[in-house]
C-alpha cells in the first residue's frame, strides 16, 4: 500500500524538520543572549557585590568558558531535561515554566475559544451575505481587530469595565482572598476550581479572565471569520451545493451541514494557527493584566538578561508553534480526501 | 497638447491599444477604476496620504514643539482645549504636537522595514527557488526557523540583544518580517525558472547572479511588494509594541507607542494622555489595513469578494 | 435563512451573563494582610545575601538580630536577641550577652552557638553585603578567631581597629546580621555550602512571621510564628503581591482588593488625597537621588562644569511636580535622620550663574553627553526634566534608556557619561554612605573596592582620608561635626549632584492600623497591623 508509508515519510520529514528547526531555535536565542549588553553576574549577586564575589558568581556561571563550549554544555543538559536554573527565581526553569504556562495556556484557550464560537458564525454569515450590509460589517469588525494596539484596548477595556464600571476583576488571575483556597492541580483555574466545586472562586476566576481573554478572541475573531467567509465562498460555489439545491436541501442544511463540513478541514488549521498566535500575542496582554504567565515569565527573563530562562520559555513556544503546526499540517493529511489522494 | 478628460478616458480603456505602455496604462487605470468602488479602500487610502501629508507637513501643523515642555508648574496634564487639542502630558507638553511628530517616525519605522526586509526576502527566495537542490533546502531551512519563531518574541530578545532604540527596533522587526518574503519569491521563482524566458536569457550566457538580479527579481517583486503592503499595519503595530514594552522609541521621541506606555500611569484621572496616542496608532493602522483589504480584492481575483 | 445553531446562542448568552457579572465588591480576608509591590528586586531571601529593599523589609519581619533601635530616634540602641554588651577598654572589641528563653520558629532555642555561627557564616559566604561585617577586619580565613564563644551565653566580636562603637552595632542591625536557626541550616548544607543554595528560598529565622512562599515576580507570602518571643501579630499571615504599576496598584486599593498600596506615584496620591476609605501616610527615606558625573569625560571633569551642572536642576519643580510627595529636596550625600546629616541646600535652578561657570571652564556654548536613564517612570521623569534645564544653558543631555540592569552594567563599568540614580544606606550609621560617596581608596580599573565615588572615576586621595578618620572618632557630637565638613566640602566639589531624598508613601485601606514606617527598609514592620 502507498498510502500509509508516505504518511510514515512524511511524518519522519517532519520529525527531522524539527529537530532541526529546534536546533536552530536555540542556537539563535543562545547568541542572543550571549549579546546582550547586560551583565547576567549582576542579576546574580546584585548590584552592590564586592569584587570577590562577582568574579566566584561569573566562573560558577561557566561565563569564563569560550561560546562555542558553553552552547555545547547547555545542549547536552538540555537533552537530558536539564534546562538549567533561572538566575532570578533561582528555581530550575522547567519548573518555573510548568508553572507559569497553565496561566498563559488558560488565558489562549479561552480566548480561542471566544474567537472561534463567534469568528466562524459571523464568517458563515459574510459568505451568505456576501457583498451585503452584513458582509460589510464583518469585514470592518475583523479589520478593526487586526488594527487596535492590543495593549491599548486592554488598558482602555480595564478602565472602563474594572475601574469605572466594576463589571469585571481587575488585573491578576483570582483574587488573593481565593488563591489560597484553591488547590491547583492542573494549575488551570477554571477548572481546578470548578472540580473542586467552589463556585465562589470559579466566578471570581471568570470576572478576572473574562476581559483579556474576550480582546484575545477578538483579535482571533478578526483571523477566523475572515478565513471562515473565504472557505465558506469557496465551497458554496462548488457544484454539490448546486446539487443539493436543486434537490430541494434546505438552505440552512445546505450551509451549515454541507458547505460547513467541507470547509472545516481547512479551518482546523487556521483555528491551531491562530492558537499558536494568541499563545504568543499573549506577551503584551500579559503585561497589561498582571498574568502571571510565559509571556511575563519571558519579559521579566529578558530585561535581566536571565537567558537560561529566556531560552527555556522560547523554546516551550517554539515547541508548541512547531507542534500545532506540525499538527494541522498532519490533520490536514489525514481529513482531507484531495490531499490524501495526492500525497 | 491638452486632451479632453473623456478622450483620454477613451485612450486609456481602449480594446486595442496601440502600444505597449499605453496596455500597461490602461491596465493599470481598469485597476484604478476597480479599486475606486471599494468606498472602505478609498477611506484607507485616505488615510494613508494623510499620514503621508501631515509627516511631512508637521512643522507647519504642529502648534507646539514635540519635545520641549511647557511650564510644569502650570501645564501639566491638562485637558484638551483650543490651545491644547489632546490636551498636554506628564511634562507639560501638547500632545497634539507630540502626535503628530511621532507620524514621522510612524512612516519612517515603517519605510525602513520594507527597504530593510524586502530585499532580504527577495534575495533568500530567489536563490532557494532558482538554484533548488541543496541550496534551497539550507535557504528555507534557515527561513523555517525564522518562522518558527512566535514573531513578536524573536523581535524582543533583539530589541534586548541591541539595546533599546528605534533604529533596533526597526531593524528587530525586519529580521523577524523577511520571512514569508522570502517564500512567496521562492514560489513565484519556482513559476518563472523553467520558462523559455529564463531559458533563453541561459543560454545567451548570462550569469546566474545576473539572471535572478536581472530578470527573476522583477518578475517576483509586484508580488512581493503587496505582501509588504498588506504587512504594514502588522509593522506599526509591532512597532508600537515594542515601543510600549519600552523597547522601542525612547524618550522623549514621540513615538505612539511609547506614549501610550507614559499615559498609562495616568490613565483613571487623564485619560487623554493614554488614549490620543492609541487611537492614532488605530487610525493610521487601519487605514494601512483597509488600503490592503482593498488591494487584495483588486490585484488577486481569487481572494476578491 | 440563517439559522444559527443552538450551540452558539446559548453560548454567547453565557459569555454576556458572565461579562455581565457584577464582581463581588472584594473585600479582603480579615487576618490576612494584602498588599501590591513591586518585587521584582527580590532575588533571594539568604539574610548572608539579602541587600534589596523589598527583601530587606520581608527579613525585617520575619528574622531578629542581636541588636535593634527606636524608628523614631535611632540613636535609641536597644538589644534584641542580645541582653547586653561591653566594649573592651582597647576599643578594639565588644563582647555580647544573650538573652535567655528565646527560640526558633522551628521551636529550637536561640543560644549562642546560633549567633556565632550566624555572623561567621555571613562572612564566609561573603556574599554582596558581607562587607558590612567584614570592614571591621574580618575575613573567611580570620573570622573563626575574630568571633569567638566565651560562655555559655556569651560571645566576643574583636575587630583591626578601634572604630566608633556605634557603628558595629548599627552594622548588626542590618539584615546581614540576622539570626538564622544553625540546626535547621545544617540539616540542608550541601558540599559545605553552609545551607546557602537551600536558603535563597527558604526560611530559619525567629521573627514575628515566617516565610511560607516566594514566587519570584509574582508573590511572598508569610505566616504568623507561633514561636515568637515577642506580642503574636494579630495578622495570621501577610501577603505581598508583585504589581508594578502604580495605577493598577491605586485601582485595587480603591476596590479594596488589597490593604495597603506601596508604589503610589504623585498622581494617584492627589486622587486618593480625598477618599474617605483610604489613608496616606509617608515616612522620609534614607534613599537619595543623585547625578553621578564621571570624571573620565572631558567635560564633566571640570570643577566648573561640575559646579555649574549643579545650577541646572530646577530641585524645586520637579518636586512639587513630577514628584510631587515622594521626594523632598536634598544635597548632601546624608539623608536627614543621620547622625551628622546636612540639611543646607545651596543649589537651586540659576542658568546665569551656571552659564558664567560654563563660560569660565571654557565652554560657553555648552557640550553634548548622554546620560543613562534607568526607564522606571519616576527616574526617566526627573531625567526629562532635567533634560530640558540643561538644555536652556546649551547642555544637550542626551538620554539613553535601559531597564535597571542594563544601566547598572554600564556604571559599573564606568562606561557612562552621567548615570541618574537612587542609593539607599546600607545600615543606619553616617560611614554607610560616606564610604560610598566620599571614600575611593584606588581609582583604577581593577580595584578591589568599588564605591560610588569609583565608579565616577572620582580620586580623593585626601577626603578618603577624611571619611577613614571620621570612623574612629568615638565622640557622637565631635563625629558629627566631621561629617558636616565632609559634607560642606563635598556638596562643592564633588561630581556628585545630590538632588532629593526619598520619601516612602504608602496608602492604606482606612480600617488598616499599626503599620510602622522605619527610616530603611528593614524597619517597616506590619507586626502590630489591626484591621478593624
Amino acid at each position: 500500500m502507498r498510502a500509509p508509508s508516505a504518511f510514515l515519510w512524511q511524518v519522519t520529514k517532519l520529525l527531522a524538520t524539527l529537530a532541526l528547526t529546534f536546533i536552530g531555535l536555540l542556537l539563535v536565542t543562545f547568541l542572543i543572549g550571549r549579546i546582550v549588553p547586560v551583565d547576567p553576574v549582576l542579576a546574580v549577586v546584585g548590584d552592590r557585590a564586592s569584587q570577590s564575589v562577582y568574579d566566584k558568581a561569573y566562573i560558577e556561571l561557566g561565563l569564563d568558558k569560550p561560546l562555542y563550549e558553553q552552547f555545547w554544555i547547555y545542549m547536552t543538559k538540555m537533552v537530558t531535561g536539564d534546562l538549567g536554573q533561572s538566575f532570578l527565581t533561582k528555581k530550575d526553569i522547567a519548573d518555573d515554566i510548568l508553572r507559569v504556562f497553565p496561566a498563559t495556556l488558560e488565558l489562549a484557550t479561552v480566548g480561542i475559544l471566544i474567537g472561534t464560537v463567534l469568528g466562524l458564525p459571523l464568517g458563515v454569515l459574510a459568505a451568505v451575505k456576501k457583498g451585503k450590509l452584513a458582509d460589510q460589517l464583518v469585514r470592518v469588525l475583523g479589520l478593526v481587530g487586526y488594527s487596535a494596539p492590543i495593549f491599548w484596548l486592554g488598558l482602555l477595556g480595564l478602565l472602563v469595565f474594572y475601574a469605572k464600571l466594576g463589571w469585571v476583576a481587575g488585573p491578576g488571575r483570582i483574587d488573593i482572598g481565593y488563591e489560597y483556597s484553591v488547590t491547583q492541580t492542573t494549575g488551570l483555574l477554571l477548572i481546578d476550581s470548578a472540580m473542586q466545586g467552589q463556585w465562589d472562586a470559579f466566578r471570581n476566576v471568570v470576572s478576572h479572565i473574562i476581559l483579556p481573554a474576550s480582546l484575545l478572541g477578538y483579535f482571533s475573531m478578526a483571523y477566523i471569520s475572515r478565513m471562515t467567509r473565504s472557505f465558506m465562498l469557496n465551497e458554496l460555489a462548488q457544484e454539490y451545493i448546486t446539487t443539493a439545491r436543486v434537490k430541494g436541501v434546505p438552505e440552512w442544511r445546505i450551509i451549515w451541514i454541507h458547505a460547513l463540513r467541507n470547509a472545516a478541514v481547512p479551518l482546523v488549521t487556521v483555528i491551531a494557527l491562530s492558537y499558536a498566535s494568541l499563545l504568543e500575542g499573549s506577551v503584551l496582554t500579559e503585561t497589561v493584566f498582571a498574568w502571571p504567565g510565559l509571556g511575563q515569565y519571558l519579559t521579566n527573563s529578558l530585561q535581566n538578561a536571565d537567558m537560561n530562562a529566556v531560552l527555556g520559555g522560547t523554546m516551550v513556544i517554539g515547541v508548541i508553534f512547531v507542534g500545532l503546526n506540525l499538527l494541522s499540517d498532519l490533520l490536514y493529511t489525514l481529513l482531507d480526501p484531495r490531499v490524501r489522494r495526492r500525497g | 497638447m491638452s486632451m479632453t478628460e473623456s478622450s483620454r478616458r477613451e485612450w486609456l480603456l481602449t480594446d486595442h491599444p496601440a502600444s505597449r505602455r499605453q496596455a500597461r496604462l490602461g491596465q493599470m487605470y481598469r485597476t484604478w477604476l476597480t479599486f475606486r468602488q471599494n468606498r472602505l479602500a478609498m477611506v484607507g487610502l485616505g488615510i494613508v496620504v494623510l499620514l503621508v501629508l501631515v509627516a511631512i507637513f508637521a512643522d507647519l501643523i504642529a502648534p507646539y514643539d514635540p519635545l520641549i515642555s511647557g511650564d510644569l508648574r502650570t501645564a501639566r496634564l491638562l485637558p484638551p482645549s483650543w490651545n491644547h487639542p489632546m490636551g498636554t502630558d506628564e511634562q507639560a507638553r501638547d500632545i497634539f504636537s507630540r502626535v503628530v511628530y511621532g507620524s514621522r517616525l510612524t512612516l519612517m519605522v515603517v519605510a525602513l522595514v520594507a527597504i530593510i526586509a524586502t530585499p532580504i526576502g527577495l534575495l533568500v527566495g530567489t536563490t532557494a527557488g532558482y538554484f533548488g537542490g541543496w541550496v534551497d533546502i539550507i535557504l528555507m531551512r534557515i527561513t523555517d526557523i525564522f518562522l518558527a519563531f512566535p514573531r513578536l518574541i524573536l523581535a524582543l530578545a533583539f530589541v534586548a540583544a541591541l539595546g533599546p532604540g528605534i533604529e533596533n527596533a526597526i531593524i528587530a522587526i525586519a529580521i523577524t518580517s523577511w520571512p514569508p518574503y522570502a517564500r512567496l519569491a521562492r514560489a513565484e521563482t519556482l513559476t518563472i525558472r523553467d520558462t523559455d524566458y529564463i531559458a533563453a536569457i541561459r543560454l545567451q550566457g548570462a550569469s546566474s547572479a545576473r539572471i535572478i538580479s536581472g530578470h527573476v527579481v522583477p518578475l517576483c517583486l509586484s508580488s512581493v511588494i503587496i505582501r509588504v503592503t498588506l504587512d504594514m499595519a502588522g509593522i506599526i503595530l509591532t512597532a508600537a509594541g515594542l515601543g510600549f514594552l519600552g523597547l522601542g522609541a525612547q524618550p522623549p521621541q514621540p513615538e505612539w507607542g511609547a506614549m501610550i506606555a507614559a499615559g498609562r500611569r495616568f490613565l483613571i484621572d487623564f485619560w487623554w494622555v493614554a488614549t490620543m496616542p492609541g487611537i492614532a496608532i488605530f487610525a493610521v493602522s487601519l487605514g494601512f489595513n483597509l488600503l490592503g483589504d482593498g488591494l487584495r480584492d483588486v490585484l488577486d481575483p481569487k481572494g476578491r469578494g | 435563512m440563517l439559522h444559527v445553531p443552538r450551540f452558539f446562542s446559548t453560548a454567547a448568552v453565557a459569555l454576556f451573563a458572565g461579562l455581565a457579572t457584577p464582581a463581588a465588591q472584594a473585600e479582603t480576608p480579615p487576618d490576612t494582610l494584602i498588599q501590591a509591590w513591586s518585587i521584582d528586586d527580590v532575588i533571594t531571601l539568604d539574610p548572608a545575601e539579602v541587600f534589596e529593599f523589598t527583601a530587606s523589609e520581608i527579613l525585617g519581619n520575619t528574622y531578629q538580630g542581636l541588636i535593634g533601635y527606636n524608628v523614631n530616634d535611632v540613636s535609641d540602641i536597644f538589644g534584641v536577641i542580645a541582653e547586653s554588651w561591653e566594649v573592651a577598654p582597647d576599643g578594639m572589641s565588644m563582647s555580647f550577652t544573650i538573652r535567655d528563653g528565646m527560640q526558633f520558629a522551628t521551636g529550637n532555642p536561640i543560644t549562642v552557638d546560633d549567633v556565632v555561627f550566624s555572623l561567621t557564616r555571613a562572612v564566609k559566604l561573603d556574599k554582596s553585603p558581607a562587607f558590612i561585617l567584614t570592614q571591621f577586619g574580618l575575613n573567611a580565613e580570620n573570622v573563626d578567631d575574630m568571633i569567638v564563644k566565651t560562655g555559655d551565653n556569651s560571645f566576643d566580636l574583636k575587630m583591626d581597629k578601634a572604630y566608633a562603637p556605634t557603628l558595629l552595632l548599627y552594622c548588626l542591625t542590618a539584615t546581614v546580621g540576622f539570626i538564622v536557626d544553625k540546626q535547621l541550616v545544617l540539616e540542608h548544607e550541601v558540599d559545605g555550602d553552609l545551607g546557602y543554595n537551600w536558603l535563597k528560598t527558604a526560611y530559619a529565622g525567629s521573627g514575628a512571621f515566617t516565610i511560607r512562599e516566594w514566587r519570584a515576580n509574582e508573590v511572598i507570602v508569610v505566616e504568623r510564628n507561633d514561636n515568637y518571643s515577642g506580642d503574636a501579630p494579630p495578622m495570621a499571615r501577610a501577603i505581598y503581591r508583585h504589581i508594578p504599576e502604580s495605577s493598577t496598584q491605586r485601582l485595587l486599593l480603591e476596590k479594596g482588593d488589597i490593604d495597603i498600596a506601596r508604589d503610589l506615584g504623585p498622581e494617584e496620591i492627589d486622587a486618593l488625597q480625598n477618599n474617605p476609605d483610604i489613608r496616606i501616610e509617608s515616612g522620609v527615606k534614607g534613599s537619595i537621588y543623585y547625578l553621578g558625573l564621571n570624571q573620565k569625560n572631558e567635560f564633566l571633569s571640570k570643577p566648573e562644569v561640575r559646579q555649574a551642572m549643579k545650577y541646572l536642576v530646577d530641585y524645586a519643580t520637579i518636586a512639587d511636580t513630577i514628584a510631587k510627595g515622594t521626594v523632598t529636596v536634598h544635597q548632601a550625600f546624608l539623608p536627614k535622620g543621620f547622625l551628622g546629616a546636612l540639611e543646607e541646600t545651596p543649589f537651586e535652578l540659576n542658568v546665569e550663574k551656571a552659564k558664567e561657570l560654563l563660560a569660565a571652564a571654557g565652554v560657553p556654548d555648552g557640550f553634548t553627553v548622554t546620560m543613562d536613564t534607568r526607564n522606571t517612570p519616576e527616574i526617566t521623569g526627573m531625567a526629562q526634566a532635567i533634560q530640558q534645564t540643561m538644555a536652556t544653558a546649551g547642555i544637550n543631555l542626551e538620554l539613553i534608556p535601559g531597564d535597571g540592569q542594563q544601566t547598572l552594567t554600564k556604571y559599573r563599568a564606568r562606561n557612562h557619561d552621567i548615570y541618574i540614580g537612587r542609593w539607599g544606606p546600607d545600615y543606619q550609621d553616617p560611614h554607610t554612605n560616606a564610604d560610598t560617596f566620599a571614600r575611593n581608596p584606588d581609582n583604577s580599573d581593577d580595584a578591589a573596592s568599588k564605591p560610588l565615588a569609583w565608579r565616577n572615576a572620582w580620586d580623593i586621595p585626601e577626603m578618603t582620608a577624611k571619611a577613614d578618620a571620621a570612623v574612629l572618632e568615638k565622640d557622637a557630637a565631635a563625629r558629627a561635626e566631621m561629617y558636616l565638613a565632609l559634607q560642606r566640602e563635598h556638596q562643592e566639589t564633588s561630581p556628585f549632584v545630590i538632588m532629593f531624598q526619598e520619601i516612602e508613601v504608602l496608602g492604606f485601606r482606612d480600617n488598616v492600623k499599626g503599620f510602622v514606617v522605619g527610616p530603611s527598609f528593614n524597619d517597616n514592620s506590619f507586626k502590630a497591623v489591626t484591621k478593624e
